[in-house]
Protein backbone atom coordinates (compact mmCIF):
# COMPACT_ATOMS: atom_id res chain seq x y z
CA UNK A 1 0.00 0.00 0.00
CA UNK A 2 0.95 3.14 -0.57
CA UNK A 3 -1.24 6.47 0.58
CA UNK A 4 -1.11 10.11 -0.89
CA UNK A 5 -2.78 12.79 1.47
CA UNK A 6 -3.47 16.23 -0.32
CA UNK A 7 -2.33 18.95 2.16
CA UNK A 8 -5.05 21.67 3.36
CA UNK A 9 -3.86 25.02 3.82
CA UNK A 10 -4.72 28.84 3.89
CA UNK A 11 -1.74 29.87 2.03
CA UNK A 12 0.06 30.29 5.45
CA UNK A 13 -0.46 27.25 7.15
CA UNK A 14 -1.01 23.56 6.56
CA UNK A 15 -4.33 22.97 8.46
CA UNK A 16 -4.73 20.34 11.35
CA UNK A 17 -7.43 18.33 9.36
CA UNK A 18 -4.29 17.42 7.38
CA UNK A 19 -2.02 15.45 10.62
CA UNK A 20 -5.62 13.65 10.85
CA UNK A 21 -5.71 12.16 7.36
CA UNK A 22 -2.05 11.13 7.68
CA UNK A 23 -3.06 9.45 11.16
CA UNK A 24 -6.00 7.86 9.26
CA UNK A 25 -3.40 7.32 5.54
CA UNK A 26 -0.59 5.43 8.45
CA UNK A 27 -3.52 3.04 9.44
CA UNK A 28 -3.69 1.56 5.91
CA UNK A 29 -0.31 2.12 4.66
CA UNK A 30 1.93 2.65 7.72
CA UNK A 31 5.40 3.63 6.30
CA UNK A 32 4.37 4.46 2.93
CA UNK A 33 2.48 8.22 3.44
CA UNK A 34 3.43 10.80 1.18
CA UNK A 35 1.81 14.95 1.61
CA UNK A 36 1.41 16.63 -1.30
CA UNK A 37 1.59 20.46 -1.38
CA UNK A 38 -0.81 22.16 -3.87
CA UNK A 39 0.60 25.78 -3.55
CA UNK A 40 1.70 29.03 -4.92
CA UNK A 41 5.50 30.60 -5.25
CA UNK A 42 5.10 32.78 -2.85
CA UNK A 43 3.55 30.33 -0.40
CA UNK A 44 6.95 27.54 -0.35
CA UNK A 45 7.70 27.63 3.26
CA UNK A 46 4.16 25.57 3.51
CA UNK A 47 6.07 21.91 2.41
CA UNK A 48 8.77 22.71 5.60
CA UNK A 49 5.62 22.72 8.05
CA UNK A 50 4.25 19.51 5.87
CA UNK A 51 7.42 17.67 6.51
CA UNK A 52 7.04 17.66 10.14
CA UNK A 53 4.42 15.84 10.33
CA UNK A 54 5.32 12.60 11.82
CA UNK A 55 5.02 9.60 10.20
CA UNK A 56 5.18 11.04 6.86
CA UNK A 57 7.70 9.51 4.04
CA UNK A 58 7.93 12.14 1.59
CA UNK A 59 6.34 15.73 0.81
CA UNK A 60 5.57 16.29 -2.91
CA UNK A 61 5.88 20.08 -3.03
CA UNK A 62 3.87 21.42 -6.73
CA UNK A 63 4.64 25.01 -7.41
CA UNK A 64 2.49 26.70 -9.89
CA UNK A 65 0.85 30.19 -10.00
CA UNK A 66 -2.94 28.89 -10.78
CA UNK A 67 -2.24 26.95 -7.21
CA UNK A 68 -2.30 30.29 -5.10
CA UNK A 69 -5.97 29.60 -4.17
CA UNK A 70 -7.75 26.44 -3.64
CA UNK A 71 -9.89 25.84 -6.62
CA UNK A 72 -10.54 22.44 -7.43
CA UNK A 73 -10.88 22.67 -11.09
CA UNK A 74 -7.32 23.77 -11.11
CA UNK A 75 -6.08 21.42 -8.64
CA UNK A 76 -8.03 18.22 -9.00
CA UNK A 77 -6.12 17.28 -13.09
CA UNK A 78 -2.99 17.84 -10.82
CA UNK A 79 -3.54 15.65 -8.42
CA UNK A 80 -4.90 12.92 -10.86
CA UNK A 81 -1.65 12.89 -12.86
CA UNK A 82 -0.28 12.44 -9.26
CA UNK A 83 -2.51 9.59 -8.16
CA UNK A 84 -1.42 7.04 -10.51
CA UNK A 85 1.41 6.27 -8.37
CA UNK A 86 -0.64 5.11 -5.42
CA UNK A 87 -2.91 2.84 -3.89
CA UNK A 88 -4.74 5.64 -1.67
CA UNK A 89 -5.01 9.20 -1.90
CA UNK A 90 -7.02 11.12 0.88
CA UNK A 91 -7.92 14.18 1.55
CA UNK A 92 -9.66 15.92 4.57
CA UNK A 93 -13.90 15.84 4.69
CA UNK A 94 -13.44 19.14 5.16
CA UNK A 95 -14.96 22.17 2.54
CA UNK A 96 -11.82 21.82 0.68
CA UNK A 97 -11.63 17.88 0.34
CA UNK A 98 -15.25 17.68 -0.16
CA UNK A 99 -15.08 20.30 -3.41
CA UNK A 100 -11.64 18.29 -4.76
CA UNK A 101 -11.95 14.47 -3.83
CA UNK A 102 -14.65 13.71 -5.80
CA UNK A 103 -13.83 15.91 -8.54
CA UNK A 104 -10.08 14.02 -8.69
CA UNK A 105 -11.78 10.55 -8.26
CA UNK A 106 -14.06 11.27 -11.83
CA UNK A 107 -10.92 12.43 -13.73
CA UNK A 108 -9.12 9.27 -12.74
CA UNK A 109 -12.50 6.82 -13.47
CA UNK A 110 -12.92 6.16 -9.69
CA UNK A 111 -15.49 6.74 -7.03
CA UNK A 112 -14.94 7.84 -3.67
CA UNK A 113 -15.78 6.31 0.08
CA UNK A 114 -16.82 10.20 1.70
CA UNK A 115 -16.11 10.17 5.85
CA UNK A 116 -13.82 7.47 6.44
CA UNK A 117 -14.14 6.77 10.54
CA UNK A 118 -12.28 4.22 10.46
CA UNK A 119 -10.23 1.50 8.58
CA UNK A 120 -10.94 -2.10 8.63
CA UNK A 121 -8.55 -3.06 6.31
CA UNK A 122 -6.43 -1.09 3.55
CA UNK A 123 -9.80 -1.71 1.20
CA UNK A 124 -12.59 -1.89 4.28
CA UNK A 125 -13.80 1.23 5.84
CA UNK A 126 -16.46 2.27 8.13
CA UNK A 127 -18.77 5.61 7.46
CA UNK A 128 -21.99 7.45 8.20
CA UNK A 129 -24.65 7.40 6.53
CA UNK A 130 -27.90 9.01 7.21
CA UNK A 131 -26.92 11.97 9.29
CA UNK A 132 -24.31 9.58 11.18
CA UNK A 133 -27.82 7.43 12.60
CA UNK A 134 -27.04 4.11 10.50
CA UNK A 135 -22.84 3.04 10.36
CA UNK A 136 -21.99 1.11 6.92
CA UNK A 137 -18.78 -1.19 6.22
CA UNK A 138 -17.96 -0.54 2.90
CA UNK A 139 -15.60 -2.46 0.62
CA UNK A 140 -13.72 -1.39 -2.26
CA UNK A 141 -11.78 -3.63 -5.32
CA UNK A 142 -8.40 -3.47 -4.33
CA UNK A 143 -7.50 -2.80 -8.43
CA UNK A 144 -8.27 0.83 -8.50
CA UNK A 145 -7.02 3.64 -6.98
CA UNK A 146 -9.01 4.48 -3.86
CA UNK A 147 -9.79 8.39 -3.46
CA UNK A 148 -11.63 9.08 0.22
CA UNK A 149 -12.53 11.90 2.34
CA UNK A 150 -11.47 11.64 5.70
CA UNK A 151 -13.86 11.90 8.64
CA UNK A 152 -11.55 14.56 10.64
CA UNK A 153 -13.38 13.88 14.00
CA UNK A 154 -12.77 10.35 14.24
CA UNK A 155 -9.19 11.44 13.69
CA UNK A 156 -6.27 12.64 16.61
CA UNK A 157 -3.63 14.59 14.41
CA UNK A 158 -0.18 13.04 13.98
CA UNK A 159 2.52 14.76 16.36
CA UNK A 160 5.34 16.57 14.95
CA UNK A 161 8.27 14.03 13.98
CA UNK A 162 11.96 13.89 15.11
CA UNK A 163 13.26 14.15 11.79
CA UNK A 164 11.02 15.98 9.31
CA UNK A 165 10.30 14.17 5.70
CA UNK A 166 12.40 15.06 2.82
CA UNK A 167 10.73 17.50 0.40
CA UNK A 168 10.61 17.22 -3.44
CA UNK A 169 9.93 19.45 -5.95
CA UNK A 170 7.32 17.92 -8.54
CA UNK A 171 6.65 19.64 -12.07
CA UNK A 172 3.27 19.24 -12.79
CA UNK A 173 3.28 21.88 -15.71
CA UNK A 174 2.67 19.80 -18.14
CA UNK A 175 -0.73 18.91 -17.02
CA UNK A 176 -3.12 21.59 -18.45
CA UNK A 177 -5.81 23.30 -16.21
CA UNK A 178 -8.62 25.28 -17.23
CA UNK A 179 -9.18 29.11 -16.56
CA UNK A 180 -12.46 29.25 -16.37
CA UNK A 181 -13.28 29.52 -12.64
CA UNK A 182 -11.68 32.68 -10.57
CA UNK A 183 -11.13 33.03 -7.18
CA UNK A 184 -11.97 36.20 -6.19
CA UNK A 185 -11.82 36.67 -2.06
CA UNK A 186 -12.52 34.48 1.20
CA UNK A 187 -14.20 36.45 3.93
CA UNK A 188 -13.56 35.34 7.14
CA UNK A 189 -14.56 35.60 10.71
CA UNK A 190 -11.49 36.78 12.57
CA UNK A 191 -12.27 37.11 16.19
CA UNK A 192 -10.35 36.82 19.43
CA UNK A 193 -12.64 33.28 19.98
CA UNK A 194 -11.34 30.11 19.09
CA UNK A 195 -11.84 28.54 16.10
CA UNK A 196 -14.97 26.36 16.41
CA UNK A 197 -13.21 23.22 13.96
CA UNK A 198 -10.62 22.87 16.50
CA UNK A 199 -11.07 24.16 19.99
CA UNK A 200 -11.38 21.83 23.44
CA UNK A 201 -14.65 23.87 24.40
CA UNK A 202 -17.36 24.84 22.16
CA UNK A 203 -20.35 26.41 23.55
CA UNK A 204 -23.69 26.46 20.95
CA UNK A 205 -27.22 28.52 20.92
CA UNK A 206 -29.98 27.46 19.15
CA UNK A 207 -33.68 29.05 18.45
CA UNK A 208 -34.61 29.60 21.70
CA UNK A 209 -32.70 32.98 22.05
CA UNK A 210 -35.09 34.56 19.61
CA UNK A 211 -32.81 37.16 18.19
CA UNK A 212 -29.24 38.59 17.61
CA UNK A 213 -29.27 40.03 20.80
CA UNK A 214 -30.44 37.28 22.78
CA UNK A 215 -27.53 35.75 20.77
CA UNK A 216 -25.25 37.79 22.47
CA UNK A 217 -25.78 35.50 25.54
CA UNK A 218 -23.62 32.65 24.05
CA UNK A 219 -21.12 34.72 22.77
CA UNK A 220 -20.61 35.69 26.77
CA UNK A 221 -20.61 32.28 27.90
CA UNK A 222 -18.19 30.94 24.99
CA UNK A 223 -16.09 33.98 26.49
CA UNK A 224 -16.38 32.92 30.02
CA UNK A 225 -15.24 29.67 28.94
CA UNK A 226 -12.76 30.71 26.26
CA UNK A 227 -14.31 28.70 23.94
CA UNK A 228 -16.03 29.23 20.52
CA UNK A 229 -19.08 30.21 19.03
CA UNK A 230 -21.24 27.57 17.49
CA UNK A 231 -25.18 27.32 16.61
CA UNK A 232 -27.86 25.24 15.48
CA UNK A 233 -29.39 25.27 12.08
CA UNK A 234 -32.23 26.82 13.48
CA UNK A 235 -30.66 29.54 15.06
CA UNK A 236 -29.00 30.08 11.43
CA UNK A 237 -31.79 30.07 9.71
CA UNK A 238 -33.49 32.17 11.65
CA UNK A 239 -31.05 34.94 11.31
CA UNK A 240 -29.64 35.35 14.77
CA UNK A 241 -26.30 33.67 14.14
CA UNK A 242 -23.73 33.98 10.68
CA UNK A 243 -23.60 31.01 8.51
CA UNK A 244 -20.47 29.65 9.36
CA UNK A 245 -20.77 28.22 12.84
CA UNK A 246 -23.65 25.75 11.91
CA UNK A 247 -23.29 22.61 14.18
CA UNK A 248 -24.63 19.53 12.45
CA UNK A 249 -24.96 16.80 9.14
CA UNK A 250 -25.54 20.10 7.11
CA UNK A 251 -23.24 22.24 8.97
CA UNK A 252 -19.64 21.59 10.86
CA UNK A 253 -18.99 18.17 12.86
CA UNK A 254 -17.04 18.92 15.51
CA UNK A 255 -15.11 16.92 18.34
CA UNK A 256 -14.27 19.53 21.37
CA UNK A 257 -13.98 18.39 24.75
CA UNK A 258 -16.65 19.86 26.04
CA UNK A 259 -19.74 20.98 24.26
CA UNK A 260 -22.68 23.24 25.94
CA UNK A 261 -25.94 23.23 23.58
CA UNK A 262 -28.38 26.14 25.41
CA UNK A 263 -31.44 26.70 23.81
CA UNK A 264 -31.24 23.77 21.34
CA UNK A 265 -33.75 20.96 20.79
CA UNK A 266 -31.24 18.45 19.16
CA UNK A 267 -32.86 17.37 15.98
CA UNK A 268 -30.85 14.28 14.67
CA UNK A 269 -29.10 16.61 12.39
CA UNK A 270 -27.45 18.83 14.92
CA UNK A 271 -26.53 15.63 17.07
CA UNK A 272 -24.76 14.32 14.08
CA UNK A 273 -22.92 17.17 14.51
CA UNK A 274 -21.07 16.91 18.17
CA UNK A 275 -21.66 12.84 19.23
CA UNK A 276 -17.82 12.69 19.30
CA UNK A 277 -17.82 15.63 21.70
CA UNK A 278 -15.96 14.11 25.30
CA UNK A 279 -19.03 16.12 27.77
CA UNK A 280 -22.09 17.00 26.14
CA UNK A 281 -23.87 19.71 28.23
CA UNK A 282 -27.35 20.63 27.88
CA UNK A 283 -29.77 23.70 29.23
CA UNK A 284 -33.07 23.75 27.46
CA UNK A 285 -36.29 24.52 29.03
CA UNK A 286 -38.31 21.80 27.66
CA UNK A 287 -37.42 18.53 29.52
CA UNK A 288 -38.63 16.13 26.60
CA UNK A 289 -35.95 18.15 24.35
CA UNK A 290 -33.94 14.98 22.55
CA UNK A 291 -30.59 17.03 23.28
CA UNK A 292 -31.00 15.54 26.82
CA UNK A 293 -30.77 11.89 25.42
CA UNK A 294 -27.33 12.34 24.01
CA UNK A 295 -26.24 15.01 27.26
CA UNK A 296 -23.94 13.94 29.90
CA UNK A 297 -25.40 16.63 32.33
CA UNK A 298 -28.80 18.44 31.58
CA UNK A 299 -30.31 21.96 33.23
CA UNK A 300 -34.27 21.98 32.67
CA UNK A 301 -33.86 26.03 32.47
CA UNK A 302 -34.93 28.58 30.76
CA UNK A 303 -31.77 29.89 28.66
CA UNK A 304 -32.11 33.37 29.95
CA UNK A 305 -32.39 32.41 33.50
CA UNK A 306 -29.74 29.79 33.63
CA UNK A 307 -27.12 31.36 30.57
CA UNK A 308 -26.20 35.02 33.31
CA UNK A 309 -26.33 32.41 36.50
CA UNK A 310 -23.90 30.33 34.77
CA UNK A 311 -21.74 33.28 33.67
CA UNK A 312 -21.65 34.87 37.36
CA UNK A 313 -21.09 31.53 38.86
CA UNK A 314 -18.03 30.94 36.23
CA UNK A 315 -16.54 34.28 37.36
CA UNK A 316 -17.33 33.73 41.04
CA UNK A 317 -14.79 30.29 40.85
CA UNK A 318 -12.34 32.29 38.92
CA UNK B 1 -35.04 30.50 -36.06
CA UNK B 2 -34.78 31.29 -32.41
CA UNK B 3 -31.62 30.65 -30.13
CA UNK B 4 -31.50 27.26 -28.41
CA UNK B 5 -33.04 28.25 -24.81
CA UNK B 6 -31.13 29.49 -21.85
CA UNK B 7 -31.90 26.35 -19.80
CA UNK B 8 -31.36 25.21 -16.44
CA UNK B 9 -31.06 21.60 -15.42
CA UNK B 10 -32.23 20.81 -11.96
CA UNK B 11 -31.08 17.12 -10.97
CA UNK B 12 -33.36 15.89 -7.83
CA UNK B 13 -33.20 12.95 -5.81
CA UNK B 14 -35.98 11.14 -3.89
CA UNK B 15 -34.77 10.29 -0.71
CA UNK B 16 -36.37 9.41 3.14
CA UNK B 17 -37.90 12.19 4.49
CA UNK B 18 -35.57 14.55 6.62
CA UNK B 19 -38.52 14.55 9.49
CA UNK B 20 -37.62 10.23 9.42
CA UNK B 21 -35.89 8.29 11.91
CA UNK B 22 -34.28 5.69 9.98
CA UNK B 23 -33.39 2.19 11.45
CA UNK B 24 -30.92 -0.68 10.24
CA UNK B 25 -32.94 -4.15 9.40
CA UNK B 26 -33.67 -6.56 12.24
CA UNK B 27 -31.35 -8.66 9.78
CA UNK B 28 -28.70 -5.77 9.39
CA UNK B 29 -28.35 -5.91 5.82
CA UNK B 30 -29.91 -2.51 5.12
CA UNK B 31 -32.05 -0.11 5.85
CA UNK B 32 -35.66 0.13 6.97
CA UNK B 33 -37.11 2.54 4.41
CA UNK B 34 -40.24 0.32 3.37
CA UNK B 35 -43.55 2.82 4.01
CA UNK B 36 -41.42 6.00 5.07
CA UNK B 37 -42.63 8.81 3.45
CA UNK B 38 -40.14 10.01 0.50
CA UNK B 39 -39.69 13.10 -0.13
CA UNK B 40 -37.21 15.63 -2.46
CA UNK B 41 -34.00 15.41 -1.42
CA UNK B 42 -33.72 19.13 0.78
CA UNK B 43 -30.84 20.64 -1.15
CA UNK B 44 -32.17 19.50 -4.54
CA UNK B 45 -35.40 21.41 -3.18
CA UNK B 46 -33.56 24.34 -2.66
CA UNK B 47 -31.56 24.55 -5.97
CA UNK B 48 -35.08 24.29 -7.89
CA UNK B 49 -35.92 26.98 -6.15
CA UNK B 50 -32.66 28.84 -7.27
CA UNK B 51 -33.53 27.73 -10.87
CA UNK B 52 -36.66 28.88 -10.42
CA UNK B 53 -35.78 32.33 -9.29
CA UNK B 54 -33.34 32.90 -12.19
CA UNK B 55 -36.05 32.04 -14.26
CA UNK B 56 -38.37 34.20 -12.65
CA UNK B 57 -35.24 37.42 -13.31
CA UNK B 58 -35.17 36.65 -16.61
CA UNK B 59 -31.62 34.62 -16.74
CA UNK B 60 -33.09 31.52 -17.98
CA UNK B 61 -35.79 30.71 -20.28
CA UNK B 62 -36.46 26.98 -19.42
CA UNK B 63 -36.43 24.91 -15.83
CA UNK B 64 -36.13 21.49 -16.41
CA UNK B 65 -36.16 18.81 -13.28
CA UNK B 66 -34.38 15.47 -13.96
CA UNK B 67 -34.14 12.38 -11.69
CA UNK B 68 -31.82 9.05 -12.36
CA UNK B 69 -34.00 6.39 -10.02
CA UNK B 70 -36.84 4.06 -10.69
CA UNK B 71 -40.40 5.19 -12.12
CA UNK B 72 -41.61 5.25 -8.24
CA UNK B 73 -39.48 8.56 -8.43
CA UNK B 74 -42.24 10.22 -10.36
CA UNK B 75 -44.34 11.54 -7.45
CA UNK B 76 -41.39 13.47 -6.43
CA UNK B 77 -40.93 14.70 -10.29
CA UNK B 78 -44.51 15.73 -9.97
CA UNK B 79 -43.67 18.13 -7.06
CA UNK B 80 -41.44 19.60 -8.72
CA UNK B 81 -43.25 20.46 -11.71
CA UNK B 82 -45.89 21.87 -9.22
CA UNK B 83 -42.94 24.09 -7.63
CA UNK B 84 -42.39 25.60 -11.16
CA UNK B 85 -40.20 23.35 -13.51
CA UNK B 86 -41.37 23.68 -17.06
CA UNK B 87 -40.90 19.59 -17.75
CA UNK B 88 -39.49 16.20 -16.17
CA UNK B 89 -36.80 13.85 -16.97
CA UNK B 90 -36.69 10.78 -14.99
CA UNK B 91 -33.71 7.86 -16.41
CA UNK B 92 -35.25 4.50 -15.50
CA UNK B 93 -31.74 3.09 -13.69
CA UNK B 94 -33.92 0.23 -12.53
CA UNK B 95 -32.39 0.70 -9.29
CA UNK B 96 -32.34 3.38 -6.40
CA UNK B 97 -28.82 2.66 -5.83
CA UNK B 98 -26.75 3.78 -8.30
CA UNK B 99 -23.30 5.35 -7.08
CA UNK B 100 -22.15 8.97 -7.37
CA UNK B 101 -20.17 8.43 -10.18
CA UNK B 102 -22.88 6.81 -12.44
CA UNK B 103 -25.12 8.93 -11.39
CA UNK B 104 -22.97 12.07 -12.97
CA UNK B 105 -22.11 9.62 -16.04
CA UNK B 106 -26.06 10.09 -16.48
CA UNK B 107 -26.36 13.60 -16.24
CA UNK B 108 -23.38 14.34 -18.41
CA UNK B 109 -25.27 12.26 -20.86
CA UNK B 110 -27.96 14.33 -20.10
CA UNK B 111 -26.12 17.68 -20.33
CA UNK B 112 -25.39 16.63 -23.81
CA UNK B 113 -28.62 16.56 -25.12
CA UNK B 114 -30.30 19.35 -22.70
CA UNK B 115 -27.20 21.52 -23.25
CA UNK B 116 -27.95 23.56 -20.01
CA UNK B 117 -26.56 27.40 -19.36
CA UNK B 118 -26.67 25.69 -15.77
CA UNK B 119 -26.76 22.42 -13.66
CA UNK B 120 -28.07 23.11 -10.29
CA UNK B 121 -28.05 19.99 -7.48
CA UNK B 122 -27.95 19.53 -3.85
CA UNK B 123 -24.89 19.74 -2.29
CA UNK B 124 -25.68 15.92 -0.63
CA UNK B 125 -28.64 14.02 -0.47
CA UNK B 126 -29.60 13.23 3.06
CA UNK B 127 -29.29 9.23 2.84
CA UNK B 128 -25.96 8.57 1.60
CA UNK B 129 -24.34 12.17 2.66
CA UNK B 130 -21.95 11.02 0.03
CA UNK B 131 -21.37 15.16 -1.56
CA UNK B 132 -19.71 13.83 -4.52
CA UNK B 133 -22.50 14.02 -7.62
CA UNK B 134 -21.83 17.63 -8.43
CA UNK B 135 -18.43 17.68 -8.17
CA UNK B 136 -17.90 14.52 -10.58
CA UNK B 137 -20.45 15.55 -13.35
CA UNK B 138 -18.44 18.50 -13.51
CA UNK B 139 -15.17 16.71 -14.36
CA UNK B 140 -16.82 14.56 -16.81
CA UNK B 141 -18.40 17.58 -18.47
CA UNK B 142 -14.98 19.70 -18.26
CA UNK B 143 -16.73 22.68 -16.29
CA UNK B 144 -16.47 24.71 -13.50
CA UNK B 145 -17.99 23.92 -10.57
CA UNK B 146 -19.54 26.11 -7.06
CA UNK B 147 -19.73 23.84 -4.75
CA UNK B 148 -21.49 25.13 -1.46
CA UNK B 149 -23.19 28.10 -2.93
CA UNK B 150 -24.88 30.68 -0.44
CA UNK B 151 -25.75 33.38 -3.29
CA UNK B 152 -25.70 32.76 -7.12
CA UNK B 153 -25.19 35.91 -9.30
CA UNK B 154 -25.38 35.85 -13.23
CA UNK B 155 -23.99 38.19 -15.38
CA UNK B 156 -22.47 37.99 -19.05
CA UNK B 157 -22.10 34.45 -19.36
CA UNK B 158 -20.46 34.17 -15.62
CA UNK B 159 -21.76 33.53 -12.51
CA UNK B 160 -20.46 34.89 -9.20
CA UNK B 161 -20.92 32.31 -6.35
CA UNK B 162 -20.62 32.92 -3.01
CA UNK B 163 -19.70 29.62 -1.40
CA UNK B 164 -19.86 28.31 2.13
CA UNK B 165 -16.35 27.37 3.33
CA UNK B 166 -15.11 26.21 6.58
CA UNK B 167 -13.39 29.51 7.32
CA UNK B 168 -16.33 31.46 6.07
CA UNK B 169 -17.47 32.78 2.69
CA UNK B 170 -15.69 32.39 -0.72
CA UNK B 171 -16.65 34.13 -3.90
CA UNK B 172 -15.18 32.65 -6.92
CA UNK B 173 -16.47 33.44 -10.65
CA UNK B 174 -16.69 30.83 -13.21
CA UNK B 175 -17.58 30.61 -16.77
CA UNK B 176 -20.72 29.39 -17.92
CA UNK B 177 -21.79 26.63 -18.38
CA UNK B 178 -21.25 25.15 -15.53
CA UNK B 179 -22.27 23.06 -12.23
CA UNK B 180 -23.39 24.95 -8.95
CA UNK B 181 -24.40 22.53 -6.12
CA UNK B 182 -26.11 24.19 -3.09
CA UNK B 183 -25.62 24.71 0.55
CA UNK B 184 -28.81 25.66 3.03
CA UNK B 185 -28.84 29.47 3.44
CA UNK B 186 -29.38 29.91 -0.56
CA UNK B 187 -32.74 30.69 -0.41
CA UNK B 188 -36.15 28.74 1.47
CA UNK B 189 -37.68 27.06 -1.19
CA UNK B 190 -41.66 28.07 -1.89
CA UNK B 191 -44.62 25.81 -0.67
CA UNK B 192 -46.70 24.32 -3.52
CA UNK B 193 -49.98 25.61 -3.97
CA UNK B 194 -53.27 23.19 -4.62
CA UNK B 195 -53.84 24.91 -8.24
CA UNK B 196 -50.46 24.23 -9.53
CA UNK B 197 -50.12 20.76 -8.41
CA UNK B 198 -53.55 20.42 -10.56
CA UNK B 199 -51.50 21.95 -13.48
CA UNK B 200 -48.08 20.25 -12.90
CA UNK B 201 -50.20 16.92 -14.44
CA UNK B 202 -50.32 18.24 -17.40
CA UNK B 203 -46.92 18.68 -17.61
CA UNK B 204 -44.15 17.00 -19.81
CA UNK B 205 -42.67 14.31 -17.59
CA UNK B 206 -40.49 11.87 -20.39
CA UNK B 207 -38.83 8.89 -18.83
CA UNK B 208 -35.67 7.65 -20.69
CA UNK B 209 -34.37 3.83 -19.78
CA UNK B 210 -30.60 4.50 -19.01
CA UNK B 211 -29.34 2.37 -21.71
CA UNK B 212 -30.57 5.00 -23.78
CA UNK B 213 -27.94 7.43 -22.96
CA UNK B 214 -25.30 4.56 -23.02
CA UNK B 215 -24.28 4.43 -19.42
CA UNK B 216 -23.88 1.02 -17.71
CA UNK B 217 -23.85 1.49 -13.96
CA UNK B 218 -20.75 -0.11 -11.79
CA UNK B 219 -20.55 -1.21 -8.95
CA UNK B 220 -17.23 -0.21 -7.44
CA UNK B 221 -18.01 -0.55 -3.85
CA UNK B 222 -19.89 -2.96 -1.22
CA UNK B 223 -21.61 -2.63 1.63
CA UNK B 224 -20.76 -5.54 3.60
CA UNK B 225 -22.89 -4.51 6.98
CA UNK B 226 -25.03 -1.81 8.48
CA UNK B 227 -25.35 -0.95 11.72
CA UNK B 228 -26.46 2.07 14.29
CA UNK B 229 -23.92 3.60 16.24
CA UNK B 230 -23.43 2.91 19.63
CA UNK B 231 -26.27 4.77 21.93
CA UNK B 232 -24.47 7.57 24.07
CA UNK B 233 -24.19 6.40 28.13
CA UNK B 234 -27.37 8.43 29.82
CA UNK B 235 -26.49 11.50 31.80
CA UNK B 236 -27.34 13.04 34.94
CA UNK B 237 -29.97 16.01 35.30
CA UNK B 238 -28.45 19.19 37.68
CA UNK B 239 -30.94 21.45 39.22
CA UNK B 240 -28.65 24.82 38.80
CA UNK B 241 -25.96 26.58 36.85
CA UNK B 242 -23.96 26.11 40.49
CA UNK B 243 -24.92 21.74 40.25
CA UNK B 244 -23.86 21.94 36.54
CA UNK B 245 -20.40 23.74 36.78
CA UNK B 246 -19.68 21.35 40.20
CA UNK B 247 -20.51 18.49 38.22
CA UNK B 248 -18.07 19.66 35.28
CA UNK B 249 -15.81 19.93 37.48
CA UNK B 250 -16.17 16.64 38.96
CA UNK B 251 -15.85 14.57 35.78
CA UNK B 252 -13.01 17.19 34.50
CA UNK B 253 -14.04 19.32 31.87
CA UNK B 254 -13.94 22.32 34.04
CA UNK B 255 -11.27 23.11 36.43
Amino acid sequence: MRALVVAEHDGRRIAESTAKCVACALEIAPGAVDIVVFSGPEQDALAAEAATLAGVSRVLRVIRDANGAPLAAVLAPQLAAVAERYTHVLGPSTTFGKDLMPRAAALLGVGQISDIMAVEAPHRFKRPIYAGNVIVTVEAEPEHVLVGTVRTASYRPVQEAATPAPIEDLSLDHVPVPEHTRFLSLETERSHRPDLQTAERVVAGGRAFGSAEGFELVTRLADALGAAVGASRAAVDAGFAPNDPQVGQTGKVIAPKLYIALGISGAIQHVTGIKDAGTIVAINKDPEAPIFDVADVGLVADVFDAVPALIDELKRRQ
Amino acid sequence: MSETPRRILVAIKRVVDYNVRVRVTADRTGVATDGAKMSINPFDEIALEEALRIKERGDADEVVVCSVGTPEWQPQLRTALAMGADRALLVDAQTEDLEPLDVARVLAALVEREAPLIVLLGKQAIDGDDNQTGQMLAALWQRPQATFASTVRLSAGRAVVAREVDAGIETIDVELPAVITTDLRLNQPRYVKLPDILKAKQKRLDVVPIAELGVEPVRRFRTVAYEEPPPRRRGIRVSSPAELVAALVERGALR
